[in-house]
């Protein structure tokens, strides 16, 4: 391990900091986003599609976290988590009732 | 992270593991204890008597005796029950003949007040309730696996939350380091260090995979409007009244009207319902009446069977003219997946055989992470040299106060339930403060003590503290091995000969740890002897 820490680029700490916080508060935000777009969509009464949707958003979190911590580019991971929130909350917004639609 | 998939999965699964497994293993170990909680606090209340009086009479004394006591103590109410006497399962034990109420509430109330008495069965009189010394029992310990202790309850189960997301993510990348899980299950290579470690570690975890991914994904399910309530917030909002209204939306909101006596015979419904299931099958009856629709009198079958333990057969009857009337319809399935999840996790609907492998379950999920974070430190003890910074001191003298140090804890507990005077202020507060101030010693003495020479002392300790507690029992109660075995009663004998096996299990932990450190040090005795005779040898040409 010590060897292949030698290897690795100075700012090596500050890389995994930063997935760290990727995997903690944009993850988290990614996953709620996507929970409310998936609770808008799924066809089921109200109530049921939230109480579904929050369910599965533990599986999302994890494949997230995953997905996180295997992209190669830290700066890429921080721009797909951006776009994808901000998709999600953006499709989510137009299909809320009495939202932008 | 510039290395492939598969090696930044063995980091995250390596750091997601170690930062929160501590915190796990606690989990664990109180929450296994939570598979037999009423069992411990039986055990834990000894002035309860042996075996119960299962003397009593005809349902329909019964029945009349609970019908009169209820008219007298809730005339007005939103519903009755009566229990009868019967085995239940979901409390495993003798349910004496008991009878509850709800009050009509009050003016701006949600609920009204709940009632509950345990009668006599031949007089109807109120039976004088057994006083056990005061004691936070089987339920202290296991409410401690997701609200810990000292710590507020809203702040406590968010912390066990972040540990079993991180555990989840734990569990998944260990699946994906894991390219060969099948070969690795069957592999097993003692004695080699770490090899053996990483050996152990995969055999216990594959073991019981389902059972970790199972428990993991139901302990989360318990607070999903906690821990994830973006989709509550956003559809329905985040007040008080917000929340009822789903919840309300969910299970359908009934308004109940006042009850009284049923005009009915419901000794003849009783007496259908036995028809039906056979005699003693009959285990409560429920009295209500929903906003809009009839009066109901609801027979209850006891309880088994389902996965869904709370969820028995059932006749409903109308309360004044005695006609059958349709059951309610079933809860959605998403409603349903949810329940069954979280039944899973608190494995109540088990049989004996089937709680005892949950018990297994759970110490496997002990030694999965005891063996992990061992792991973590035999690695790194081989690149840093043991003993060589503060961070792997700290982790060492973790891994040693929590895998040996908490069960003495745990120990310690019943020790204390014990040993303290009955009538001490605030006793079972003092149970658990004892609890939590032997493991916080062990800590210090981990922390102080030689790395080695603390996991072989501790380690004998958690093996005398569990292994003598049986003795500890014989010498302070008469609800001893040699009374409990004569008269088969499981439960209470269960519990001491589970601890003394556990013991024993200690014992032989504390052995083998001993006998290779021996071993260890032998050898590198003898190599330093060779070392020097070449040097003298050197020296001498």
């Amino acid at each position: 391990m010590r060897a292949k820490t030698k290897a690795l680029p100075p700012n090596h700490r500050w890389l995994v900091a930063s997935r760290v916080l990727a995997a903690v508060l944009g993850g988290y935000a990614l996953t709620s986003a996507a929970t409310v777009l998936l609770a808008l969509i799924w066809p089921l009464p109200q109530a049921q599609a939230v109480m579904a949707s929050s369910m599965l958003s533990f599986s999302l979190y994890t494949a997230i976290i995953v997905w996180i911590f295997a992209t190669k580019r830290v700066r890429t991971l921080w721009a797909g988590l951006i776009a994808a929130t901000a998709l999600c909350g953006a499709l989510a917004w137009l299909l809320l009732p009495g939202g932008g639609a | 992270m510039k290395e492939g998939f598969r090696q930044s999965m063995a980091w995250l699964h390596t750091w997601s593991g170690l930062v929160v497994g501590w915190v796990l293993f606690f989990v664990f170990v109180t929450g296994t204890a939570g598979y037999f909680t009423y069992e411990i606090t039986r055990w834990m209340e000894p002035e309860r008597p042996l075996v119960e009086s299962r003397d009593y009479p005809g349902k329909e004394t019964l029945l009349t005796l609970g019908l009169n006591r209820l008219d007298e103590v809730a005339p007005v109410a939103e519903s009755w029950g009566i229990n009868f006497p019967h085995e239940s399962q979901s409390t495993r034990h003798w349910e004496d003949f008991s009878i509850n109420w709800s009050t009509v509430p009050l003016e701006g109330h949600d609920h009204g007040t709940f009632g509950r008495e345990t009668l006599d069965p031949f007089t109807g009189k109120l039976k004088t309730p057994v006083e056990p010394r005061e004691t936070g029992g089987g339920s202290l310990l296991y409410r401690m696996h997701y609200a810990l202790h000292y710590i507020d309850y809203p702040i406590a189960f968010r912390i066990v939350g972040v540990c079993t997301m991180l555990m989840l993510v734990a569990i998944v990348t260990g699946v994906i380091t894991h390219k060969k899980i099948f070969k690795d299950f069957f592999t097993f290579r003692p004695g080699k260090g770490q090899r053996s470690w990483l050996d152990a570690h995969n055999v216990i975890s594959v073991m019981a995979l389902p059972f970790f991914l199972m428990i993991t994904y139901s302990g989360l399910l318990f607070f999903t409007l906690s821990y994830m309530p973006a989709g509550l917030y956003t559809l329905y909002g985040n007040d008080q009244k917000s929340r009822e209204r789903y919840f309300d939306e969910l299970f359908g909101d009934h308004e109940h009207m006042a009850i009284s006596r049923p005009a009915a015979s419901v000794a003849s419904m009783v007496a259908k319902a036995e028809a039906a299931w056979g005699k003693d099958q009959v285990a409560s009856v429920f009295i209500q009446h929903d906003e809009g629709e009839e009066p109901r009198v609801d027979i209850n079958r006891v309880r088994g069977g389902k996965v869904l333990w709370f969820d028995s057969d059932l006749m409903r009857f109308h309360a004044h003219t005695g006609a059958p009337l349709p059951l309610d319809e079933p809860d959605p399935t998403v409603t349903q997946t949810n329940q069954v999840l979280l039944a899973l996790h608190e494995g109540r609907f088990a049989e004996p055989w089937l709680r005892w492998l949950y018990f297994v379950a759970g110490l496997l999920g002990c030694a999965m992470i005891g063996t992990g974070l061992v792991l973590w430190t035999v690695k790194r003890g081989k690149n840093h040299g043991a003993n060589s910074h503060l961070g792997m001191r700290l982790v060492q003298a973790l891994n040693i106060a929590t895998i040996a140090g908490l069960p003495t804890a745990v120990a310690a507990y019943f020790w204390a339930n014990r040993l303290l005077p009955v009538e001490l202020a605030d006793r079972a507060a003092w149970e658990a403060n004892i609890m939590f101030l032997v493991w916080g010693e062990t800590l210090i003495y981990a922390f102080f003590r030689d790395n080695r020479k603390a996991w072989v002392e501790l380690l004998w300790l958690a093996a005398a503290a569990f292994a003598l507690l049986p003795l500890l029992n014989a010498l302070t109660t008469d609800k001893h091995l040699g009374a409990t075995l004569a008269v088969g009663d499981w439960a209470l004998a269960g519990v001491d000969l589970t601890v003394l096996a556990l013991g024993v299990t200690f014992a032989y932990m504390a052995v083998k740890v001993q006998r290779r450190w021996r071993k260890q040090a032998a050898e590198r005795e003898a190599q330093a002897l060779n070392q020097g005779g070449l040097l003298a040898q050197e020296a001498v040409s």
